[in-house]
């Protein structure tokens, strides 16, 4: 088994204005399905391909942004071990107890140097993905809109860059797999703890904890394209494509849920194993990096966070 | 109901149509520099300050436009539903990308 320590990235808890709204878009447009709520009025919802009870927890706010993004580790002794790696690499760490979010087991809560909040946890309640473990289908009837076959990944922006990287390869045990460098100045990192092109990617910048976009896996160039129907049909507010990424090769369209989070749907990017080597962008040829075909940075991709 | 929008800082007049927000009938400017982010209230560039007229507005994010704010007419265009014409002055990026422009075109 080669798997081990961080599993992947196992939910992320956004903030949204208008609850009805968020489960609209999420549910109806994206295809995830709503699991649960909670007396917090929190919203529980899963992609169809998913095993756990949720992936997506929508928190009501009076404002966007991201809660939290957590991610899961294969065992107990794991959880208590990279508890360990963050207090050792002067990160306090608070201990959530179980069942605080429905069904999920006891999280390890700190903020990174980025500002940004993360957590781990090693139990959730598995609900199944629709299909049988027996002769098994290959896809649930009844998915709506966009089809969501998993949470993907979350592109972050925040402060002390360094450090933060430092953090998550020596304490959290990801791997770098892409970056954009500006002669010594690492401007941008793609990390992975599995053998995708990235499990979360970090941005240099200036703003402490700022959430650039969720991802979620769809299947086909062919889905993305279906994907960009539907933005238009419903009205969505669209950011950028449907295109190409020169960083992990994916192919992306990119746009904004009711309250102004930034979500991605993509497929086909590349993969990776942990002897692969490091794939470098240089920052003078940043526009083929993010968008291969057009080479053309977009001021509200660039600028825009939540 | 068409509804006429002034842009005091430039004195520029744009409309808005029936279920239109502000920002979305700024857009219809086609000038570069309007800056565009994501229409739903929450990344705070699309910040103005409404001088005269009435509007209705949906929720916009607390991080960037506190309770004071909203009750001297700071708002977000991309949230605000113009009833009758209104002036406004843009504040925050937008008035950097809109008057910079401006200097630009005169």
């Amino acid at each position: 088994m080669a798997m081990t320590g961080i599993l992947r990235p196992g939910h992320v808890q956004l903030r949204v204005m208008d609850m009805e709204e968020a489960v609209t878009h999420y549910c109806d447009n994206m295809g995830l399905i709503e699991t649960d709520r909670d007396d917090h009025g929190r919203v529980y919802l899963k992609c169809w391909d998913e095993q756990d009870k949720f992936s997506v927890v929508l928190e009501p706010s009076d404002r966007a942004g991201m809660d939290h993004m957590a991610f899961k580790v294969r065992t107990e002794q794991d959880l208590w071990r990279f508890e360990s790696n963050v207090k050792n690499f002067g990160i306090d760490t608070k201990r959530v107890a179980a069942g605080e979010l429905n069904g999920c087991g006891e999280r390890i809560r700190f903020t990174a140097p980025s500002g940004h909040t993360f957590e781990l946890y090693a139990e959730k309640e598995q609900v199944g993905n629709g299909l049988p473990t027996l002769n098994p289908a290959p896809w649930p009837e009844d998915i709506k809109g966009m089809k969501a076959i998993r949470f993907d990944h979350c592109l972050l922006y925040g402060v002390d860059h360094d450090e933060n990287i430092r953090l998550f390869t020596e304490a959290l045990e990801f791997e770098l797999t892409e970056q954009i460098v500006d002669g010594d100045v690492q401007v941008a990192a793609f990390l992975s703890c599995s053998t995708k092109a990235h499990d979360i990617a970090f941005i240099r910048s200036e703003e402490p904890g700022k959430l650039h976009h969720a991802s979620f896996l769809l299947g086909s160039w062919e889905q993305v394209l279906r994907a960009a129907d539907i933005i238009s049909m419903k009205d969505i507010p669209l950011d950028v494509g449907p295109t190409r990424h020169g960083l992990t090769r994916g192919m992306t369209i990119y746009y904004f849920d009711p309250s102004g989070n930034r979500n991605e749907v993509f497929a086909e990017d590349s993969y990776r194993y942990p002897d692969s080597p490091v794939l470098t962008w240089e920052a003078s040829n940043v526009g083929q990096a993010i968008f291969y075909h057009s080479r053309q940075l977009v001021d509200s991709f660039m600028g825009v966070t939540s | 109901m068409i509804h006429t929008v002034t842009i005091t800082d430039t004195n520029e007049k744009y409309t808005c149509r029936g279920k239109q927000h502000l920002l979305a009938g700024m857009i219809q400017l086609a000038r570069k520099g309007i800056p565009v982010g994501c229409r739903s209230g929450g990344c705070g560039v699309c910040k103005v300050k409404i001088i005269s007229g009435d509007y209705q507005t949906k929720i916009m994010s607390r991080e960037h436009v506190t309770e004071p704010e909203e009750e001297e007419g700071v708002v977000l265009a991309c949230r605000v539903f113009p009833l009758s014409d209104i002036s406004l002055q843009v504040v925050g990026h937008l008035n950097k990308a809109v008057t910079r422009n401006q200097m630009k075109n005169s």
